[in-house]
């Protein structure tokens, strides 16, 4: 009796809405109030923080590390870009089909690579990233080139809000579609197919001998990523007007898994905490050196890594659960 | 259910490494609610007749038949739904997953609740109370919360056989699931698996002859991947092939 109230208790402290989570998000929707802030920037730690979170789904419930991830943002970037500039301006539809083609790719890609482990792994998602770069810089009279994509037009928001210059509208609007996504990604990760995806990145051998489809969550999870990312890069075009095919550059991909490692992978706000500390870091170095600001972005790297080995969130959720019992849930 | 008494068939199994032939046309049947042992000298094939039967090994030649199905070319997972079960000789665990959790994942995977939906693993009471009932019977209703990581070296063997058996198998093959445990712990699991699989149809491989001959109903003996014996733990003591090859005496 004892033992199945404690079972019941566990899984549905880890179904419960935490106070840091309803804080998190609470604290985004008071930003919108407050004059001074920047939500342009607000704006780019979720669009990051949702692209991250994508990954995360791949990497920390699964255990499947990409190298090539900008590939499906890019996918959404451009569904976006060619909605807008070839007459579907309607913003929540040509986020949601740009999320869609993202997706369908990265189903072919899981099932492409299901098979496959570790280096290989990281090689053939790492190789995919790179022939679609290359695809979309030479094929400049369709991606735009070097120059982006030109008259990309997006409508009102429900036919209401426009986006305006100082970039409130998109931060409402990243914000309710981060938000939303966060929830299904959260209602995923807590249901037994979550369940499955943390067995199968511990033991997939394991998985096997209970009777799961392991290669078809794996392909499942791959394209639920895939079309996540994707939506991270629809709205980076929608709130910016803009796309070019840098955001299928393997730099993208490597930014986006280093702010997965400094938040932490598989916690579902890892990839925000990472976005976060990243972009912020990033606006203050470039501001006092331009020229070599990456210098400390690696250098932050290797002190997370060195003293935080999960990532900072982690971290700080080990210290607030030492202070206070049952602090962060 | 099936009037046949023979419940899982294994007929003409071939298999070979590169050049080296482990099995040519074996032979074995399992009798339904039977304790079954396999023993034999190292390579004699044991390990690579549950791989074979599992489906984690494909053989050359022959066929496999559960409950007169034939699964020669079902993979590891569709043989698990046809009712196959197995534990591994080495803990093939979820290191970070809670006991209480590993099997909960076991219960929605047999019950086809593993997919990708809204509805938490809290919402499904039936499959926790279950997993709360069966860590009690093996005696890990303590460990519930434990991280598998953390458990002891024999409670990770016991894990073993609970994921295996909250499947709920028609036969359950046992890869030398005392290994690594004292005399004293391999006699416990038998005596659980003994009470709790009743009606189960147990395979199990094992080097400790003493839990062999206590717990098996009948016995086969492969030796050089053929099988030269088979029968009651009371013919097998008595056969001079037997002791020749294998007892060594």
């Amino acid at each position: 009796m004892r033992e199945a109230l404690a079972a019941t208790a566990h899984f549905r402290g880890m179904a419960r809405v935490g106070r840091w989570e309803a804080a998190f998000w609470l604290a985004l929707v008071l930003a919108y109030f407050v004059p001074a802030t920047n939500h342009a920037l607000l704006g780019q730690i979720l669009i990051w923080g949702l692209f991250a979170l994508s990954l995360d789904l791949l990497l920390g419930y699964r255990g499947i590390a990409s190298l090539g991830h900008a590939a499906f943002y890019g996918i959404g970037a451009y569904g976006a870009g060619w909605l807008g500039k070839y007459g579907w301006t309607e913003p929540i539809s040509a986020l949601l089909l740009s999320g869609l083609l993202a997706g369908l790719v990265g189903l072919a890609t899981g099932h492409l690579v299901r098979r496959l482990q570790g280096v290989a792994l990281l090689m053939v998602t790492l190789g995919l990233n790179l022939l679609l770069f290359d695809l979309a810089q030479r094929s400049s009279e369709i991606t735009g080139g070097d120059d982006g994509l030109q008259g990309i037009e997006v409508a009102p928001v429900l036919g209401l809000f426009r986006f305006d210059m100082a970039g409130h509208t998109a931060y409402l609007y990243v914000l309710a579609v981060a938000l939303l996504v966060t929830l299904l990604v959260r209602g995923l990760v807590q249901s037994p197919w979550g369940l499955a995806l943390r067995g199968a990145r511990d033991n997939a051998r394991r998985m096997a001998m209970l009777g799961a489809p392991v290669d078809r969550d794996l392909t499942l999870s791959f394209g639920l990523s895939a079309a996540i990312a994707g939506l991270a890069g629809a709205l980076m075009t929608q709130t910016s007007s803009f796309v070019s095919p840098e955001v299928l550059s393997f730099q993208r991909s490597a930014d986006v898994l280093v702010m997965l490692v400094i938040g932490g992978t598989g916690l579902l706000y890892g990839g925000f905490m990472g976005a976060l500390v990243y972009l912020v870091l990033r606006d203050q170095f470039a501001a006092a050196n331009p020229i070599h600001w990456y210098f400390w972005i690696g250098l932050l790297l290797v002190l997370v890594v060195t003293f935080f080995r999960a990532g900072i969130l982690p971290a700080l959720a080990d210290r607030l659960r030492r202070h206070k019992p049952g602090g962060l849930s | 259910m099936s009037d046949n008494p023979v419940v899982l068939s294994a007929q003409g199994l071939s298999i070979a490494f590169g050049g080296l032939k482990v099995f040519s046309g074996l032979n074995l049947d399992l009798v339904r609610g039977e304790r079954h042992a396999v023993i034999g000298p190292n390579g004699a094939g044991k390990s690579t007749f549950i791989g074979l039967v599992t489906g984690f090994l494909r053989p050359t030649a022959g066929r496999i038949q559960l409950n007169g199905q034939d699964i020669t070319q079902f993979d590891p997972a569709q043989r698990v739904r046809a009712g196959l079960g197995r534990t591994f000789q080495i803990n093939t665990l979820f290191p970070s997953l809670r006991t209480l959790e590993a099997v909960v994942l076991a219960l929605c995977e047999r019950d086809g609740l593993a997919r990708p939906s809204l509805r938490p693993v809290a919402a499904h009471t039936a499959q926790q109370q279950e997993a709360v009932d069966i860590l009690a019977r093996f005696g890990l209703g303590e460990q519930a919360l434990t991280v598998t990581r953390e458990l002891a070296y024999g409670q990770q063997r016991l894990l073993e056989v609970v994921l295996a058996f909250a499947m709920r198998p028609r036969v359950l093959l046992l890869d030398e699931p005392a290994a690594g445990l004292s005399t004293q712990q391999g006699r416990q699991l038998f005596e659980q698996l003994a009470s709790l699989a009743k009606g189960t149809t147990l395979l199990f491989v094992e080097h400790d002859m003493n839990l062999v001959f206590t717990f098996a109903d009948r016995v086969s003996v492969l030796a050089g991947g053929a099988l030269i014996a088979q029968g009651t733990p009371d013919e097998i003591r008595q056969d001079l092939q037997v002791r020749a090859a294998y007892l060594g005496h």
